[in-house]
């Protein structure tokens, strides 16, 4: 009986070298799958054991753990908490983490593989690991501004440095308190998300970046830099603007906002067509252009239709497929298919601010150790370089123009030249129009670029867009002025 | 290992060979200073102070070791060095898992629940108890095979008991399994295991010739008599019937695996081995289609994370827990093994990899290895053939039942309810356990003790001169 209990022990083996490679394949393969999974309740309550870093703008923390005398160690306050919700998102025990607290959970958590040699250390010295922080690249004033603008409609405001991409204020209404979702008090939670999933509008939303919207007139831009960029059109050279415009094989035709007339000749120059925003002259110019020339432009703005990071999730822009003529008339007004996020329409204003180089937009400046000391730090970064410097200074002196005398007068600011362009998109016969401003000031050195957008506020983006854009530059120049 | 079978006597005719109860007594020593630390550890980690229970837990569970030790020296003095440190190493391990879910049900609710550490030591104590009372009692293994048919029937009745009872007396979780008298839980397929291992090693002895005649090969394997499949059939059924009427899982995979397994041994035909998987296999089509509460747990098995708030909770939980701990573990105390459901029993070996780590798992994987690959050593050192087959269906049970509990617990294999030997909370388990271990301890001494007079016990199955050794 020895042969066959000689081959027993060797299955016996062969078993349990079976379970010791699926441990290995389940503790050490899949051990940070497992880890991080929303499931996974140990990480999130060991999490609560030790000190979650700070979000910081300006030298004060937006997000912050400060210490109780509950089972878990930390809550997670936000003071501001609703300035600043669209950015921060909340730290919640039930529904995890969103925003900067998931983009930057490695970091705040202190899992981070840069701050592990310090945690080691902290292991030897007896110190709680603690998180690192996050510093933001938000103004506080343009924050503030923004979120004041955009008291009482559904909206989103975006404002960059044109010549870092840095984001200095980013606010999505309607807002809530991240701190509620935050809390220790598991029904509180659940009673107060039933109430924001109630909501109309979903506040945990940043409209800023989360979705995207179609521009209207905002697109006349980048037609513009498309007829522009290869010098066959000038800012002066006169285009055709018909009251209205037949769309080829349809029935149906593109006037103009009001039914007006753009210029009784029926013509005019594309700076003055661009000035008060003519629908027929831009739908015709688009045409004349041709559907590729619209869209490499569009693309090399990055209306590409790809996600990015900021770190936060961006969703893409882009104009869609165009069938036909018509619809290519329609996308050149910024309609049909046509979608870009706001971050996206002041990233277009920033480009034609910064002589037509697009920086890589961000909104994390430093990451800081618990210690203070610096673990990283973001550099401005050339992103693309969609139109030539020339082009660019065409381009402001059109947006100038634009806020001088045309639609945009309400962004006017006494002794501050304004770039900027309005933008009025229809979403459907019963539901009141999106309205949009884009732009950026001072005129010959840009030091802000924001874009303003309001979801189904009605009006036009002259009347109800750009007077926020105008309070976001004036706080920013006021504030950079001191 | 598995390599040629070391006999002393080969090695030094006439010298007695080394007891090593020397090397017995350190791993003991060993045992117990890693118990009493854990201990330490768990208590430190969670309350921030030694429980005043210390000093008396360290005391008990030496004592108990010292006593089993003293009677091995006594009354089997040649017995295997390192069974018993394997198994107090287990034990040890066990007791302080199961205080450590103690103390996280406290932190919990914030009250004193119930303890089930104490109770689990009581269970080891009696579990010891009777492991020194059959080294005292039994002082040679064959004497067993005298009852094998008492044992058989002990056993069937062991078995079959639950599915008798009314439901109220025997259904815990959907498995009628259990025996509940007075406040007292018995799982009572743990003894039916060992009654049944040693029938079927006296049984299988006795018939092994007849068992062994092929008829005819079939694709060069050498198909046994038709006439002669009955016994296996009858396991099969039997397994059917366990799995039918007490929806038992586990001890239908158990006890099957353990037939089959020695059949071959005794018979040395791989042929049986594959009539076995044959017949596993039409076993397992059959309950898959025929039986919901299999085709739910073999669902579960192949995507857990797909009924992770139902059917796969716990086994989704255990995951969480064994992919947390990672490397390293969360360190006693450090875990949260208290959010899988029945850590303390089914689920054990999770709460072990949650805090211990990869590093701590394995070594208890290895543990079990060791105490395994030592009663199959027995069994091949042993001359008598009844001793060596009960040996190896001893040895190969343990295996068996680790790896299906630890294949369950890990998502290798189906879930079952088969509980982990030694580790897990549960008397039953425990004591039946701390028999089986004994009876591996009384043969390994039969195997090592130096040739004196043969024992006086009459031999009736086992014709053990005509047994060729190969050297």
């Amino acid at each position: 009986m020895n042969a066959p209990l000689r081959k027993v022990a060797i299955s016996v083996l062969v078993l349990f070298t079976l379970l010791i490679v699926n441990v290995n394949y389940i503790q050490v393969v899949r051990s940070d799958e497992l880890r991080k999974d929303s499931g996974n309740t140990r990480v999130l309550a060991a999490e609560y054991d030790r000190e979650r870093g700070a979000i910081v703008v300006a030298g004060t923390a937006v997000a912050e753990s400060v210490p109780t005398d509950g089972r878990l160690k930390y809550l997670r306050q936000y003071p501001q908490g609703e300035l600043y919700a669209a950015v921060t998102g909340y730290h919640s025990l039930i529904y995890n983490n969103s925003q900067l607290e998931r983009a930057e959970n490695d970091v705040l958590s202190g899992s981070d593989g840069r701050l592990t040699l310090r945690r080691l250390a902290d292991l030897f010295t007896g110190r709680d690991p603690a998180g690192g922080d996050v510093v933001l690249t938000l103004d506080p004033a343009v924050q503030a501004a923004a979120m004041a603008g955009l008291e009482g409609v559904t909206g989103a405001v975006v404002a960059l440095d044109p010549s870092t991409g840095a984001i200095l204020g980013m606010a999505s209404t309607p807002t809530y308190d991240p701190g509620r979702l935050s809390s220790h008090d598991p029904a509180a939670i659940r009673e107060y998300a039933d109430q924001l999933d109630a909501a109309e509008r979903d506040p945990r939303l940043n409209r800023a970046i989360g979705d995207n919207f179609p521009p209207g007139s905002l697109f006349k831009v980048i037609v513009s830099a498309a007829a522009l960029a290869d010098g066959e059109y000038t800012p002066d050279t006169v285009v055709p603007a018909p009251t209205e415009l037949p769309l080829p094989n349809s029935t149906r035709v593109i006037p103009n906002f009001n039914g007006s007339s753009c210029d009784p000749s029926g013509q005019q120059p594309l700076i003055d067509a661009l000035t008060i925003s003519c629908n027929t002259a831009f739908a015709q110019l688009g045409m004349d252009l041709g559907e590729d020339r619209i869209r490499e432009m569009s693309e090399a703005f990055g209306l590409d239709g790809e996600r990015y990071e900021i770190p936060l999730r961006v969703e893409g822009s882009s104009i869609g497929d165009v069938e036909d003529d018509a619809a290519l008339a329609q996308t050149s007004i910024g309609q049909r298919d046509v979608r870009m996020t706001p971050l996206q329409a002041a990233l277009v204003a920033a480009t034609v601010a910064n002589d037509g180089v697009q920086m890589k937009p961000y909104l994390v400046d430093e990451l800081q150790a618990p210690d203070l000391t610096v673990i990283d730090s973001t550099e401005p970064e050339e992103w693309r370089e969609p139109i030539s410097a020339d082009v660019a200074n065409q381009l402001t002196e059109m947006m100038v123009s634009v806020v001088a005398r045309g639609s945009g007068r309400a962004a006017r600011i006494d002794g501050v030249e304004v770039a900027g362009k309005t933008g009025t998109a229809q979403v459907s016969e019963d539901v009141a129009d999106h309205t949009w401003f884009m732009g950026f000031a001072p005129a010959d050195d840009p030091q802000i670029a924001v874009a303003v957008f309001v979801a189904n506020g009605g009006g036009t983006g002259g009347e109800r867009s750009a007077p926020i854009a105008r309070q976001v530059i004036e706080a920013y120049l006021d504030a950079q002025g001191d | 290992m598995a390599g040629p079978a070391t006999d002393p006597r080969a090695a030094a005719p006439g010298a007695a060979p080394p007891t090593r109860r020397g090397t017995e007594a350190v791993l003991l020593g060993f045992a117990v200073l890693l118990t009493v630390l854990a201990q330490c550890i768990v208590d430190l980690t969670i309350t921030g102070s030694l429980r005043p229970e210390m000093a008396g837990f360290s005391a008990w569970i030496s004592a108990l070791w010292v006593v089993a030790h003293l009677v091995i020296r006594k009354w089997a003095p040649y017995a295997d060095p390192l069974l018993l440190p394997a198994v107090a190493l287990l034990v040890g391990l066990g007791l302080t898992v199961i205080h450590r879910l103690d103390l996280a049900a406290e932190q919990v609710e914030s009250t004193i629940t119930r303890e089930d550490a104490p109770v689990q030591l009581v269970w080891a104590t009696l579990g010891v108890a009777l492991f020194v009372a059959f080294l005292v009692f039994v002082k040679d293994h064959r004497t067993l095979s005298r009852y094998a048919y008492t044992l058989a029937l002990a056993g069937l009745a062991l078995l079959a008991l639950p599915a008798l009872l009314p439901a109220s007396m025997s259904e815990v979780n959907g498995a009628k399994i259990w025996i509940r008298v007075a406040g007292f839980s018995i799982q009572p397929g743990e003894f039916a295991k060992i009654c049944l291992v040693v029938f079927f090693a006296a049984y299988l002895v006795d018939k092994r010739d007849v068992l062994a005649l092929a008829s005819r090969r079939v694709a060069g394997i050498e198909l046994p008599r038709g006439r002669d499949l009955g016994p296996v059939l009858v396991a099969w059924i039997l397994s059917i019937l366990v799995l039918v009427f007490e929806r038992d899982l586990g001890s239908s995979l158990l006890l099957f695996g353990i037939f089959v397994v020695m059949l071959y041994v005794a018979t040395e035909r791989s042929s049986w081995l594959l009539i076995g998987v044959g017949l596993f296999a039409a076993g397992a089509f059959l309950a898959y289609n025929v039986f919901g509460h299999v085709q739910a747990r073999v669902d579960t098995w192949l995507d857990p994370f797909a009924y992770r708030d139902g059917a796969g909770y716990q086994l989704v939980q255990s995951l969480f827990g064994l992919g947390t701990g990672g490397l390293f573990g969360a360190g006693l105390g450090g875990g949260r093994p208290d959010q899988v459901p029945v850590a303390k029993s089914d689920f054990i070996a999770s709460a072990v990899g949650e805090e211990l780590g990869l590093f701590g798992l394995v070594a208890v994987i290895v543990v079990y290895l060791i105490l395994v690959e030592r009663g199959l050593r027995t069994s091949l050192v042993v001359r008598d053939p009844f001793g060596k087959l009960l040996a190896a269906g001893l040895a190969f049970a343990v295996a068996w039942q680790v790896f299906v509990v630890l294949g369950g617990v890990t998502g290798l294999l189906p879930l079952t309810g088969l509980t982990t030997p030694f580790l897990a909370y549960g008397g039953s388990s425990l004591v039946a356990n701390f028999v089986l271990v004994a009876l591996l301890v009384r043969i390994s001494d039969a195997a090592r003790r130096p040739a004196t007079p043969p024992a006086a016990a009459p031999v009736r199955l086992g014709d053990a001169p005509t047994e060729v050794v190969t050297p």
